[in-house]
């Protein structure tokens, strides 16, 4: 029996990140999944994560924006997951 | 009546300063629009952070804050005006001025006041008064901030600012600056920079319960003084637009007068000329006349 795949799986799952820092705004936009240098340790958020507020330390943002894929240094911030709105507010 | 030479000079010497106004204008058109835009950039970030403090500070207790909203006894006061480098801006630098001096002869009087001048304008004045900064702790040749303003460069100056307070030689910073509100219109602005002066933030209306990580604390020691810095930023952003729209528009006023001008001249000038022309003609019929009897 040839099983079909899930339509679930077929559309990737996406979330609306903005990184800002005082001077502009660094990225905008819908993505797949993101991780950040957090100050205990990196972590990574994907669709429906809880809501979250999170310290960054140095380090790089990595964001797969439905296959393409986008690199942040960042020097520090925080982090706001909401509703998979994810603000980061950058230095 | 001025002879027709000397007029045509004036007029030559107005036009071309007509000119000079007229370009000044254009170039500060150019730099408001990019000041405002720095000012618009700047805004979800601010907005952001706001809402997040708002959202963790209502459910921390108040006493036993950061080290920035402890109130002491005033004694030692900050001040920091924010001026432009340059003049021609109308009242623009004046206001600021006048505004500093009546705070420290009204509400600061008995007190121990510093002035931190930002912007040659302010500096000019106050360096040669008694509240010129003693001691080398605070940051100094601050002139140079708004040839490149960025947040990184203002945030390294309010560092010192905050380490100032931090050691209690000041127990209170207060900011002077022109608020931007649109190209012709600025405010003088006095703002209370240190202890933090807790605005009540209208509560969110999508209180989740969010995770903290690592904690609540931490995320408002680490948030505080980004607000602090982002503070000073946010009335060099608007002093920096100030100027440019005030500089707009004492030009624009300029180069309405000196038209004006050039037309009354002018009028002048067509006068003179026509009176010189007849007495001419007048000259030789009389000429003619004498010649004929």
């Amino acid at each position: 029996m040839v099983r079909l795949p899930l339509i679930r799986d077929l559309i990737r799952k996406i979330m609306f990140l903005e990184i800002v820092t005082p001077d502009k705004n660094i990225f905008s936009g819908d993505i797949v999944s993101v991780s950040f240098p957090g100050s205990n340790g990196e972590f990574g958020i994907q669709e429906n994560h809880a809501p979250i507020v999170a310290t960054l330390k140095e380090g790089k943002i990595k964001v797969d924006a439905n296959g393409t894929e986008h690199l942040f240094e960042v020097s520090g911030g925080v982090v706001e997951v909401n509703q998979n709105k994810i603000i980061v507010l950058a230095d | 009546m001025a002879n027709l030479k000397e007029i045509r000079n004036r007029i030559t010497s107005v036009s071309s300063t007509r000119q000079i106004t007229s370009a000044m204008k254009m170039v500060s058109a150019a730099k408001l629009r990019r000041a405002q835009d720095a000012i618009t950039q700047m805004r979800p970030y601010a907005n952001k952070l706001k809402e997040l403090l708002g959202n963790l500070s209502d459910g921390t207790n108040d006493g036993d804050g950061s080290i920035y909203e402890e109130q002491r006894e005033v004694k030692r006061v900050l001040l920091i005006p924010i001026t432009s480098n340059r003049g021609l801006a109308g009242a623009f630098n004046a206001n600021i001025i006048k505004q500093t001096s009546k705070i420290i002869n009204e509400k600061y009087a008995d007190k121990d006041v510093t002035v931190l001048a930002i912007g040659k304008k302010a500096d000019d004045f106050f360096k040669k008064t008694e509240y010129n900064i003693k001691g080398t702790t605070l940051p100094g040749k601050l002139d140079t901030i708004f040839d490149d303003l960025n947040f990184k460069r203002v945030s390294k100056v309010a560092g010192k600012i905050m380490r100032a307070f931090e050691f209690k030689q000041f127990d209170e910073v207060v900011i002077i600056y022109n608020e931007f509100v649109n190209a012709a219109v600025q405010n003088v602005n006095v703002e209370q920079m240190m202890p933090i002066v807790s605005n009540n933030v209208e509560e969110s209306s999508v209180a989740s319960d969010y995770i903290y990580e690592p904690s609540k604390e931490f995320i408002v020691e680490e948030l505080i003084p980004k607000s602090i810095k982002l503070q000073l930023f946010k009335a060099l952003l608007d002093s920096h637009a100030s100027e440019h729209g005030a500089r707009m528009t004492a030009m624009h006023k300029a180069t309405d007068n000196a038209s004006e001008m050039i037309n009354d001249l002018k009028l002048v000038y067509n006068k003179a000329r026509q009176a010189s022309i007849t007495n001419e003609i007048l000259e030789i019929v009389g000429g003619a006349e004498a010649l004929n009897n």
